[in-house]
């Protein structure tokens, strides 16, 4: 029997995830422009504390690795550090990502104190102009006070997480200095046109010569630096960058989000991408298993339009999310094509037809200062 | 220090080994890293390790023929590497 | 006579598999880094 390919194995689904997102809630005291869940208001079908650790049980059993916290605001959870040591009970790691607004000197002992758990602070910006003009009035200094309250708990290597924008590449390398200086890890992830940046990611979103930067320092620094996995797309332009570079939603990770609902991943909140809910018969388990949605994703990929490019075996057409929210076919390029190849359909995308997210969590005051989508 | 044949190992105490089709998959909580073990012959060999005095008498309990005994002590030194298995201390 | 080369056939068919296995990576790691899961 041959040893198998890894990447064919995993494109194919596995009988269980590997480790999940799992959004605890949709509140949030900032309202970042780019969040991907349109996060700020609590939904009222939230699941309970009692269901939430049914469904850790249930992970359990599939043993799912570890799950990923994060929101909204998961701190804001009453019951978060409940839920937190429940899950490192039943053996399942813990990952969560925060804004850092709660982590108090208090909370960092706690957390500090606690095994097979990891934190990540959320920042986009080496100052509070540039930060702030994307996460808020204030959400620099929170974020660099809950930094400096893990170190001084003796929390050890935290993580710091930045969303690449259009007014942060040129910031990269003080980011790995800021990581440098907390013996932390930097985490830098791809801006999709998900959630609230439906309306902010054209202007946000890096440049194409932004682009080719940002590769070119990702293959220097990539031992260094975890990604996420998400910057495949730029695997085009060269050598590939270090990592798995396989989308893997729906096959080896997927979101659970505050109500229950099970989709693809965290970037694609939309009814298109619904698996099923984990309240349904059969919980989380027989939705991993038997969802149509999943089913389709873990067949072959077709290149579609993107099979007569030379540069498809490397970048597979890039992230569904991207080209779902910015109205392109799922069956051909990623709008960030290194190759143009997403120019020409960006240019006759008919704005109205663009998806919005089914429901809008947002607050009333929002920094773009466009008309609130009420959640039904 | 190096995997040889006479050695005692056993499973990381902090190792998860998931069944899959392929193999297992093999994830350590404590330094967070991923393994894939991709036969189904290196799943039995580890989880025979922490029975069997030696990783000879682990191969050999596990029928693996000697022709391919290189490439599983390349595969445990690996593994060692990774902590996913490590030395056993035999009681003195 | 026996043909010689028939017997070498067999033998390489035999080796070739067990080549295919030790000459293949028995594990991999990997990093999945939450494949963006983590945000």
């Amino acid at each position: 029997m041959r040893a198998s390919s890894l990447v064919e194995q995993l494109k194919g689904g596995l009988d269980a995830p590997i480790c999940l997102t799992w959004e605890l809630t949709y509140a949030c005291n900032l309202a970042c422009v780019h969040c991907l869940s349109s996060s700020g208001r609590r939904d009222p079908a939230e699941l309970s504390t009692t269901e939430a650790m049914t469904v850790l049980d249930e992970l359990a059993a599939l043993q799912v690795f570890y799950i990923n916290i994060g929101g909204g605001e998961p701190m804001i959870r009453r019951d978060f550090f409940d839920l937190v040591s429940y899950a490192v009970d039943v053996g399942i790691g813990v990952k969560f990502s925060t804004n850092g607004t709660f982590i108090d000197p208090q909370a960092a002992r706690r957390l500090a104190a606690m095994d097979y758990l990891d934190v990540q602070i959320s920042i986009d910006g080496l100052d509070a102009a540039t930060n702030d003009a994307v996460r808020g009035a204030g959400s620099y200094a929170v974020a660099r006070r809950a930094m400096d309250n893990l170190a001084g708990a003796g929390f050890g290597p935290f993580k710091i997480s930045v969303v690449v924008t259009r007014e942060n590449v040129a910031q990269l390398d003080g980011f790995k200095a800021l990581a440098d200086s907390y013996g932390a890890q930097l985490r830098v992830t791809r801006l999709r046109p998900s959630g609230r940046a439906v309306d902010s990611w054209a202007s946000l979103h890096p440049t194409a010569e932004q682009q080719r930067l940002l590769y070119a320092w990702l293959l220097s620094n990539g031992q260094d630096v975890l990604t996420g996995d998400s910057f495949f797309h730029l695997n085009a332009l060269g050598d590939p960058l270090p990592g798995l570079n396989l989308c893997g939603a729906g096959r080896v990770v997927c979101l659970i989000d505050p109500v229950g609902d099970v989709y693809a991943c965290p970037f694609v909140i939309h009814d298109e991408f619904k698996a099923g809910n984990v309240r349904d018969a059969g919980g989380f388990g027989a939705v991993w298993r038997g969802s149509e949605l999943f089913r389709s994703l873990r067949e072959p990929d077709a290149a579609g339009a993107c099979s007569s490019c030379g540069s498809y075996v490397a970048c597979q057409g890039g992230c569904m999310a991207a080209k779902f929210f910015t109205g392109l076919p799922l069956d051909g390029p990623d709008p960030e094509c290194v190759r143009g190849g997403g120019l020409e359909g960006l240019a006759v995308v008919d704005p109205a037809t663009v998806p919005r997210p089914a429901i809008d969590h947002s607050k009333p005051v929002r920094l773009t200062r466009k008309p609130v989508v009420t959640a039904i | 220090m190096e995997v040889t044949l006479d050695r005692p190992l056993e499973l990381h105490p902090d190792v998860a080994l998931r069944p899959e089709p392929f193999g297992a998959l093999a994830y350590h909580y404590g330094n967070r890293r991923l393994v894939f073990l991709k036969h189904p012959d290196v799943v039995a060999v580890v989880r025979t390790l922490g029975d069997e005095p030696s990783v000879r008498a682990a191969l050999e309990a596990c029928g693996v023929a000697p022709s391919r005994w290189d490439s599983f002590i390349r595969a445990l030194s690996a593994l060692e590497s990774s902590e996913v298995v490590r030395a056993r201390v035999e009681p003195g | 006579m026996d043909d010689p080369t028939e017997l070498v056939v067999a033998d390489e068919v035999a080796d070739e598999s067990a080549d295919d296995v030790e000459e293949e990576l028995l594990i991999e790691e990997i990093s999945i880094d939450g494949m963006c899961g983590v945000y």
